[in-house]
């Protein structure tokens, strides 16, 4: 049966892996690439031209740090002559009020400002940088002078999650328009820390309300994006709105994902900018069809009423915990892989002490 | 929200013509919405200047449409894109 392909919304654009922090629920792989493999500025212009041309209309500059790119301000001004609406997210970590008037020229569009913690003992601590959080809010005061649009990305877990509605008023605080209150999902080096960053029940359910309460009261100021830790779901998150649907991700050697962590997946093949263009490999490529469309879900799924809602849920999940990436996400209730999840939960989630991180160093 | 709001784009959202997909697209933080002729109508008047009374009054002698049919569905759209966060509204 044949599959209709659309074009491509978004691209997330792993300019580089470097980070000057260590946060122990980053989602990048263990191994990461090094500065000679990064993709010239010329390379990535070049991507952003076929993005634009393929259909791709929002482009998020990621990273690791896309703030150690020395190119940045070239690949902005790159990204929006090729008509893409362009997104920063950083740490703030390298930005300086010179650079940032330098991206307000170059026609940034918005910026994802992340936050480790609200206070400086807990940001530091978590993003194993001390004095990252007194750069972070002078570097959110200088966005806010110059009107950018601003996201606060709040990495939410175990350590930090009670600090909820501390962390919503740090977003009206600092002038930011929305709200991503992530909880960590467990991908890369996260799994590593997954036992330390999974949060409790109890700290899920009170958060749950917390974000209920202030979409309320805050609407019409501050938008809130909530993404739950999944593993207390009863259904599995749309990974990627359906694979090879909607967005694609290119790592820093401009290596083209269908997701993030989809080089976790030992079987698939990747192709690379560098070797076939951007438009072959979306419609063509063998990682970007393998997990296309429903057809190759199983029968599960196949008679699931929830089937074109989330597409058997997150490949890479079902990877990670499984180690079958065919199999519907283990969260999802009506799956067999659930029991396997469940033990992960029981075993991990003790009211006692967290283990301590181990962090990226 | 009410007919005398003057809504506006703020920065960091704007209307884009599609030219992969033929159609009208409004781009903002982490939102794409594909706009109809009508979404682009509204849009177009969204200056900063005209109230949503003025935007309705407006759409009714161009589209020959009856007023008080068009006015409640126009609030409910541009409240709904404030909610999201893709318009803001002037203080009063």
């Amino acid at each position: 049966m044949s599959i209709r392909v659309d074009p491509p919304m978004a691209m997330l654009a792993e300019l580089t892996h470097r980070c000057p922090l260590a946060c122990p629920y980053c989602s990048n792989p263990t191994e990461l690439l090094a500065k000679e493999t990064e993709l010239s500025t010329e390379a990535w212009a070049d991507t952003f031209k076929q993005a634009a041309k393929l259909g791709v209309l929002q482009l998020h500059l990621s990273g690791g740090e896309p703030a150690s790119r020395r190119d940045l301000v070239e690949l902005v001004a790159a990204a929006r002559e090729a008509g893409l609406y362009t997104n920063l997210i950083t740490s703030g970590i390298g930005l300086t009020e010179r650079r940032l008037h330098a991206l307000d020229e170059a026609g940034l569009d918005h910026v994802q400002l992340s936050l480790q913690g609200v206070t400086a003992a807990m940001a530091d601590r978590i993003g194993g940088y001390k004095g990252g959080f007194d750069r972070k809010m002078h570097v959110a005061e200088i966005i806010s002078n110059i009107g950018f649009p601003l996201t606060l990305n709040a990495v939410m877990h175990r350590e930090n999650l009670d600090d909820l509605p501390a962390t919503i008023d740090m977003a009206l605080r600092l002038g930011a328009r929305r709200i991503e209150i992530a909880c960590v999902q467990f991908q890369g080096w996260a799994l590593v820390n997954r036992a330390a960053l999974q949060p409790s029940r109890a700290q899920v359910d009170a958060a749950k309300k917390t974000v209920a309460r202030a979409v309320e009261a805050l609407r019409g100021r501050l938008v809130i994006d909530f993404v739950p830790p999944d593993y207390y779901s009863d259904f599995p998150k749309a990974c990627m709105n359906g694979w090879g649907s909607t967005g694609l991700n290119v790592t820093p050697n401009g290596t083209v994902l269908p997701c993030h962590a989809a080089e976790t997946i030992p079987h698939l093949q990747f192709d690379t900018v560098t070797e076939r263009k951007l438009y072959d490999i979306w419609y063509d490529g063998a990682a970007f069809n393998a997990y296309r469309g429903t057809d190759w879900l199983p029968e599960l799924c196949q008679g699931c009423e929830r089937r074109d809602i989330d597409f058997g849920g997150c490949r890479c999940q079902a990877m990670a915990v499984l180690g079958d990436a065919s199999a519907p996400d283990p969260v999802c209730r009506k799956s067999p892989g659930r029991k396997a999840l469940n033990a992960l939960l029981a075993e991990e989630v003790q009211e006692v002490e967290a283990p301590e991180f181990v962090f990226r160093r | 929200m009410t007919g005398a709001d003057v809504p506006f784009l703020p920065r960091g959202v704007r209307t884009q013509f599609d030219a992969v997909r033929k159609v009208d697209v409004l781009l903002g933080p982490e939102r794409v919405l594909v706009l109809d002729q009508v979404g682009t109508a509204v849009l177009g008047r969204l200056d900063g200047v005209a109230s949503l009374d003025q935007i309705s009054a407006d759409l009714s002698s161009v589209y020959d449409a009856p007023v008080d049919v068009i006015a409640p569905d126009v609030i409910a759209f541009v409240e709904d894109l404030r909610d999201k966060g893709m318009v803001h509204v002037h203080p009063r």
